[in-house]
């Protein structure tokens, strides 16, 4: 120990004089306080345009042009949610198989066509909605349309496609036994909101279902739910309104209407009582840990508290969650919370993977964050939050792709037309009662589902001592069923 | 009062709509302490990036302290002698800004964003960190940083299905002693191993002013920037030259077959070569065999083994590139009842094919159409990893040019399908390479079996 003390001081020695000696010349950093900041600018954004095609179909444009790149996202506002009964997992097939043939054309050539072109092509589905992301060069966007517009309108569910995508899909099942932060995510939304809620499935279905899938499935769900008054187009780019309207109208503009059936969630049953599920994975290096309970929906009036608070608790780099678990404790490599919000609450979950050894321990480390938080937050706590994210809004607006799905977001929860621009304000808005009050609506330490993969035999005895309350075992196939067969 | 710069560079720069030229156009800067300073404005949004390369990466580790380059910098996080413990995370949150730094074998970057009006903030406690950092470092901060990276080691390595395979790959492609033969994440034993003497040596040997590059992207005003950076950094002594690493260069004589039991479900096949160094003759070529080979349903490894024969769950071949030397790897998880030298074989008549036979000229316009479009995805964001300022950093630190954009989008425009053939001929041989099978545990026979008399 002598030693080292003695290095550093001799490097501390080397450090000022080279210091002094340079710096005589330029202008002297003064390292006593921190620099005062300049005045913020404000973002600002080009205008949000909107309009309809010749069939109502509703488009929302931002022009961008610093970059000659066009970004366009047709979203179908129907998704994981409208699964027929026992048909878990059909959306997100359908999806899938998209672009495996369209308008006569095979899977194969149509990715050639993409793939010649460049041009990237996502077709994705999401609890509420489902549809296509569109990421192309300016140059490529009119070849790009026409493909786009056949993979949307014209599928035609290939059965041979349909029966490889499904190996691969009972595969991909079968590979989840593997990965520990899957198996606690599955079995998070399965106790959180039961089976025989949509957001307690795996939005991939499962062996059942996907087995029972047929290309008919596939139609009439195309059919009942890819209509042009059940779907808007996102453009953003270096495209001006007068020259999109008419490749949109050339490609959309008779995409028929019809009656798409509405589905209604009932709300799921909130958590009574903490039990705890271990789920045994032999041998495992790091436990998984995932704690919460049901959290809000998107549209509320405590979504800028909500976030304000996830921030403080677990949503930054400095949160106590992980200054306490990884910098404090050193536990783990990060540790964090979310809130999930949705058309319906969703769920609001603390997480991290902790050393096999120190479970127990980083377990009393979240229950005393997760009581803490309900507590008065201090002021400068509160303060650098807000500005944490109030202050780095504008990094969420530099890439088309990002900026599209902040556009998504508005159109999706029907924000306000000035919402981008009102948003900083709002979260600096947000007082200190507020943080307490959705705190202590929201975070019920005593009422939750938590969540441990990891090996029984070296966690379990010490997990048990912290009396959390019931502890439940289960083996990963009991939760993720059994291995699939192909 | 005699300015300090003793460089200033002022590059004219096209902008994409006129001239079709990819270009950033940058003001570098270098102070007298050597440092290196690369400026850019964008003012799409009013945010700015500080980009920080130090030119040490893992592949400047001594012999027993793997793992060491990437704890060092987790310790740059942990406060300097004007900016106490928490406080370069704390601060840099209260206006806006966020952070974070990456350790690769050649390099370590680290980068903050925050709104423009905060830059001589970031400059600040950047600069602070370079010039003050072992003044208050501690035994207990090592420690801690010490439990954290061995975390990041269990969670992205050690609890992870496939996890182990990048070390036994490192260590069979590379000899003993060359800078490639470990991973950036160390051995446990290694980051055990690790001291406080150990830290401030390192610090004194690579943390210096004359090893480094600064980007600095976004809404700036140059000749402002300039100040701010030579007052805030101008202050901090020229360390001693840092010795180059200068290996003899690595060359695989034989084909390793190697075996590894894990904990997963299915069976993996990893093959991989040593390949040209990064932005060196070969190197483009072998980006863009990957691309014919995976990128897509149509390429033609996916498309036999994924597509056709659906005898694998998921292919990819890359080219990782690095300053020494690179690393070209295919690598196949294998459908239920599937065994690895049924995937190998396919693997291998493929790569034949592309040694015997130049791909049509089609087939390669159609990766080089990817590969231009992937480069205007470049221009989009000044920070982060990969943002405008991390790769004007790139572009200097491998080529010397930090505005290559166009240089390197054209140097794979001007490859023709012959070349392609000659690459894959001179570097996938089949007698000099690692193949790894990674199978569910007692399941050997699942994995790629050595033949006598070897591999053609």
């Amino acid at each position: 120990m002598k030693s080292i003390r003695y290095n550093v001081q001799c490097i501390m020695l080397f450090i000022f004089t080279m210091t002094f000696a340079s710096s005589s010349f330029a202008q002297k950093a003064d390292r006593s306080k921190v620099p005062p900041l300049g005045e913020p600018k404000k973002l600002s954004l080009p205008a949000i345009q909107t309009f309809e095609l010749s069939n109502g179909l509703k488009v929302v444009l931002m022009e961008k042009h610093s970059v000659p790149l066009v970004q366009m996202n047709v979203i179908v506002k129907s998704g994981v949610v409208n699964d027929p009964e026992g048909k878990s997992g059909l959306a997100s097939m359908v999806s899938d198989m998209l672009d495996e043939g369209a308008a006569g054309k095979s899977s194969l050539e149509l990715a050639d066509e993409i793939n010649f072109l460049g041009v990237k092509i996502a077709t994705f589905s999401r609890w509420h909605k489902m549809g296509l992301n569109l990421h192309s060069p300016l140059s490529k966007f009119d070849d790009a349309l026409k493909i786009v517009a056949d993979i949307l309108l014209r599928p035609d569910f290939p059965q041979k496609e349909l029966d490889r995508i499904r190996k691969e899909r009972l595969t991909t099942l079968l590979q989840w036994h593997d990965q520990a932060n899957m198996i606690a995510a599955v079995t998070f939304q399965k106790m959180l909101f039961g089976e025989n809620h949509p957001y307690g499935r795996p939005t991939m279905g499962n062996e059942t279902s996907i087995k029972s899938f047929s290309v008919d499935d596939m139609k009439s769900f195309h059919e009942k739910y890819f209509k042009s008054n059940n779907a808007y187009v996102v453009v953003v780019g270096d495209i001006t309104k007068d020259k999109l309207v008419p490749k949109l109208e050339s490609v959309f503009g008779k995409w028929a209407k019809g009656d798409v059936p509405v589905v209604k969630l009932k709300d799921a049953e909130q958590v009574k009582k903490r039990v705890v599920y271990l789920i045994d994975k032999p041998g495992s290096a790091q436990s998984v840990i995932s704690i919460g309970r049901i959290g809000t929906q998107r549209v509320t009036e405590d979504y800028f508290p909500v976030t304000v608070m996830n921030t403080i608790l677990g949503g930054s780099f400095t949160s106590r969650l992980n200054n306490n678990l990884r910098e404090q404790h050193g536990y783990t490599y990060g540790a964090g919370s979310s809130f999930d919000m949705r058309p319906y609450a969703g769920p609001f979950v603390a997480r991290s993977s902790v050393q096999t050894e120190v479970t127990d321990k980083a377990l009393v480390e979240f229950f005393k964050e997760l009581e803490g938080i309900t507590r008065p937050i201090p002021a400068d706590e509160l303060t650098r939050a807000k500005n944490y994210v109030a202050l780095s809004y504008p990094d969420n607006f530099q890439t088309v792709a990002e900026i599209a799905a902040n556009i998504e977001e508005m159109i999706d929860y029907n924000l306000p037309g000035d919402y981008f621009n009102s948003y900083i304000g709002k979260v600096l808005n947000v007082g200190a009662g507020d943080v307490s009050k959705v705190s202590k609506r929201y975070i019920v330490p005593d009422k939750m589902v938590v969540v441990v993969v990891g090996d029984r035999s070296k966690i379990e005895e010490g997990i048990k001592k912290l009396n959390l309350g019931e502890i439940k075992h289960y083996k990963i196939e009991e939760v993720l069923g059994k291995k699939p067969q192909l | 009062m005699k300015r300090i710069l003793v460089v200033l560079i002022l590059l004219c720069g096209f902008t994409i709509a006129q001239e079709k030229q990819i270009s950033v156009p940058y003001t570098r800067v270098v102070l007298p302490n050597g440092l290196n300073v690369l400026m850019h404005e964008d003012h799409t949004v009013p945010m700015v990036s500080v980009n920080m390369w130090y030119h040490v990466g893992s592949g400047n580790e001594k012999p027993g302290r793997t793992g060491f380059a990437h704890l060092f910098e987790h310790l740059m996080f942990e406060g300097s002698k004007n900016v106490p413990e928490g406080k370069f995370d704390e601060w840099l949150e209260a206006v806006g800004g966020n952070n974070n730094g990456s350790t690769n074998t050649d390099r370590t970057n680290y980068w903050e964003n925050a709104p423009g009006n905060a830059l001589e903030l970031v400059l600040f406690i950047d600069s602070d960190r370079m010039g003050y950092l072992p003044d208050v470092m501690t035994q207990e901060k090592l420690d801690g940083q010490r439990s954290v990276v061995k975390n990041e080691r269990r969670q992205s390595y050690e609890n992870q299905p496939y996890g182990l395979s990048w070390e036994i790959i490192s260590k069979n492609l590379y000899p003993e002693g060359h800078p490639y033969n470990w991973t950036t994440i160390g051995s446990m034993d290694d980051l055990n191993a690790a001291s406080l003497e150990d830290v401030i040596e390192f610090f004194n040997l690579y943390y210096a002013p004359n090893n480094a590059s600064l980007a600095i992207a976004g809404d700036i005003n140059i000749e402002e920037t300039i100040k701010l950076v030579e007052k805030w950094y101008g202050e901090i002594p020229r360390g001693k030259p840092v010795p180059p690493i200068d290996p003899p260069a690595a060359k695989l004589t034989e084909e390793k077959i190697l075996l590894y039991e894990d904990n997963v479900q299915l069976p993996r096949l990893y093959m991989s070569w040593i390949t040209p160094a990064f932005y060196h003759p070969g190197d483009t070529e072998m980006d863009l065999i990957a691309k014919i080979f995976t990128a897509g349903k149509d390429s033609r490894l996916y498309k036999k083994l994924v597509y056709e024969l659906q005898i694998a769950q998921d292919v990819i071949a890359f080219q990782s590139s690095n300053k020494l030397s690179s690393e070209f790897f295919i690598i196949a998880t294998a459908k239920g009842g599937h065994a690895l030298d049924e995937l190998k074989n396919v693997i291998q008549e493929e790569i034949d094919k592309i040694k015997s036979e130049p791909p049509t000229e089609r087939e390669l316009q159609k990766v080089v159409n990817q590969t231009e479009a992937e480069f205007l995805d470049r221009l989009e964001s000044i920070g982060g990893f990969g943002g405008k300022a991390d790769l004007l950093n790139q572009y200097y630190f491998y080529t010397g040019n930090p505005d290559y954009f166009n240089e390197d989008l054209n140097r794979y425009k001007g490859i023709g399908t012959k070349d392609i053939s000659a690459m894959a001929q001179t570097y996938l041989p089949g007698n000099g390479r690692v193949i790894l099978s990674v199978v569910p545990k007692g399941k050997t026979e699942l994995a790629v079996q050595k033949k006598e008399g070897g591999v053609k």
